[in-house]
């Protein structure tokens, strides 16, 4: 095992391949390289995503138009939406932290389809340009909620087809990815690297993987309908030609619930693998959160329509979403027992990636008990549409998903940059974007439970309280963010030199140099039975 | 994480299932002349899955592929038939 790092040393950052420059990057198929290109492109429409939704924010500081009129507010909640879903979260740990260190993890060199990677960032981009065409260019920007619900999608004026084609590119890119990483588990493992020996992290993405292959078309061939119909008017949905909206809803959902747990899957992989290692002790119930998993993936699949409850959809189709809905919960919560049994008696090194992992868990644990009260039939009819559904959706996407990206990026920085980054600095940011996360979000919980509709830019008296005390959160958040962000790209060229193993993990990835060498391993690795991803002493 | 062997088919069996997928196109264009009522689009959807079969089984390698594919292959086919049952229980039961 290597003890050095290998920053002046030949490793995928420095290397020199057949292009220069630029050129060596973004036609480059080394995974980590492709994972860096996604890491990039993702913070840079993170951060479009964030000024969006401080302006939505600033705009609810006060009652009434504050800095913008409701139709900007539209497109402005509308363009947050499709940008934070399509282009930051659905592809967020899969395509970064998948990229960079999941081949590495199961002892590969690189995954099954280099080329196709390199092609599925190239599809990313080019779905992001599509859909900034249809913000720039037109009659106006898309105003529909990033649901793009019919019949609205196919009578608005706006320029809505830009971005239903940039959706596709870029359900296209998520395919591919899937298809690349099930092929790669599948058949790049290392010799005795069985599937009892995958470090979790990569099982969420075998199951993530299996979800983008088997949902996103379905996405995919939906909006084309729409498309269709906006051009066409080929009746499909439009209730006016014999279509039927709610099917539009039913397609729809039946890719995008799915889609959350694409998001949320590596999340909880990421937080598998920062656990034990902060708490340097065997993960309680490997076998536990591998079935868990699966059947979050399975079952996960089926539930899509508690997001139309209040649709006009049948009795029986609602009594049978609502139980699997519940029944979807067991899952996620044998997961997070096992987290906190890992932490049970264990040598718990408290260190900034776990600050992240154990936030990770609270604020998920809150957007999951929320869950549950919206996929109660009748509570649901309640805060249907409320700011209580953006609450709970932000909790689990933004608090769950983001808080384990943040956790994830602290954990690996070390091992993708070879330098450390830093950590009283780390802490702080956490600390801040914690109290901005909760001060941001908690209070819609309340505006919901008391009756303000979610997608308004204009509110009731009653609600100033609340809203007020929000926007100040995204202001604490921000700042937070910020200071995580100048710590990160700061520590990435100046850090101190990273050692191999940092957090004295057990997973290969820390086994070669940092940052690894451009085919990750000198000699292929190998694994004895006594080898284990979580085989602490 | 093992080597495994690759099938040679000869390549007069892809010419005799290409024929075949262009004998069954042209046979579904050739029976929406026939008035069939409801059972239209059912026997479209029979040539397709009868074509479909065809590609996954000879052109995709299906058959030749260990049972560990082809269970991949079931599995999502269940997951479409759950999928369509469920969205169903909308349908049927809408008052």
């Amino acid at each position: 095992m290597p003890t050095t790092n290998a920053v002046n040393g030949s490793n995928y950052l420095t290397y020199q391949g057949k292009y220069k420059g630029l050129l060596g990057w973004i036609l480059s198929t080394d995974h980590k390289r492709i994972g860096l290109l996604y890491l990039y492109s993702i913070c840079v429409m993170f951060c479009v995503g964030v000024l969006l939704g401080l302006a939505m924010k600033f705009e609810l500081l006060a009652p009434g138009k504050t800095i913008m009129d409701a139709q900007t507010y539209n497109a402005t909640f509308t363009v947050h939406g499709v940008i934070m879903i399509f282009m930051v979260v659905i592809p967020g740990l899969p395509a970064v932290f998948g990229n960079l260190m999941m081949p590495i993890m199961i002892g590969a060199e690189d995954v099954a389809f280099p080329k196709l990677n390199l092609l599925s960032w190239w599809l990313y981009v080019l779905g992001v340009i599509l859909v900034l065409c249809a913000l720039i260019f037109g009659e106006g920007t898309p105003d529909t909620g990033w649901t793009f619900y019919a019949p609205y999608s196919f009578k608005t004026g706006t320029n809505l087809l830009p971005a239903i084609f940039g959706a596709f590119v870029l359900g296209f890119s998520s395919i591919l990815t899937g298809l690349n990483f099930l092929v790669t588990i599948h058949r790049e493992r290392c010799p005795g690297m069985k599937w009892t020996k995958l470090p979790l992290f990569v099982w969420t993405l075998y199951g993530t993987a299996w979800i983008q292959l088997l949902a996103t078309p379905v996405v995919g061939i939906t909006l084309v309908l729409v498309a269709l119909e906006r051009l066409f008017n080929i009746g499909v949905f439009d209730p006016a030609l014999g279509g039927d909206p709610i099917l539009y809803q039913h397609l729809f959902w039946i890719y995008s619930h799915p889609a959350v747990y694409i998001m949320i899957l590596p999340a909880m992989g990421a937080i598998s693998e920062i656990i034990p290692t902060f708490s340097q002790k065997h993960i309680f119930g490997y076998k536990a959160i591998i079935a868990s998993t699966l059947s979050i993936a399975f079952v996960g699949y089926l539930v899509w329509g508690h997001h139309m409850f209040t649709a006009g959809m049948s009795g029986t189709a609602q009594y049978y979403f609502s139980l699997l809905t519940f029944i979807v919960s067991i899952p996620s919560a044998i997961k997070v027992f096992n987290w906190i049994s890992t932490m049970y008696k264990g040598s718990i090194n408290i260190q900034t990636p776990f600050y992240w992992a154990v936030s990770f868990i609270f604020v998920f644990m809150v957007g999951g008990l929320s869950g549950l009260v919206l996929g109660a039939l009748a509570a649901d009819i309640y805060v249907h549409d409320t700011a209580f559904v953006v609450a709970h959706f932000h909790y689990i996407v933004f608090g769950g998903t983001g808080f384990a990206f943040f956790a994830a990026i602290h954990y690996w920085f070390p091992k993708i940059f070879g330098r450390m980054y830093d950590t009283a600095w780390a802490n702080i940011g956490w600390l801040v974007f914690t109290i901005g996360f909760l001060a941001l979000y908690s209070p819609m919980f309340y505006l919901g439970m008391m009756g303000m509709p979610r997608r308004y830019y204009d509110y009731l008296p009653e609600f100033h309280g609340g809203n007020i005390l929000s926007t100040f959160g995204s202001w604490i958040m921000v700042t937070g963010f910020i200071i995580i962000l100048v710590n990160l790209i700061r520590s990435a060229k100046k850090g101190e030199p990273a050692e191999v193993n940092p957090w004295k993990s057990k997973t290969l990835e820390w086994t070669v140099p940092s940052p690894p060498p451009v085919l990750n391993f000198e000699t292929e690795p190998f694994l004895t039975e006594e080898d284990g991803p979580y085989n602490y002493e | 994480m093992s080597e495994e062997k690759h099938h040679i088919v000869p390549y007069r069996l892809y010419v005799i299932i290409l024929l075949a997928l262009l004998a069954l196109t042209f046979s579904s264009i050739a029976i929406t002349e026939i008035e069939l009522g409801v059972y239209t689009v059912a026997g479209a959807l029979l040539f397709a899955i009868i074509k479909s079969y065809l590609v996954l089984t000879y052109f995709m390698h299906l058959k030749y592929d260990k049972p560990y594919i082809k269970i991949m292959v079931l599995f999502v086919f269940a997951i479409f038939v759950v999928v369509l049952v469920i969205t169903m229980l909308d349908y049927l039961y809408r008052v």
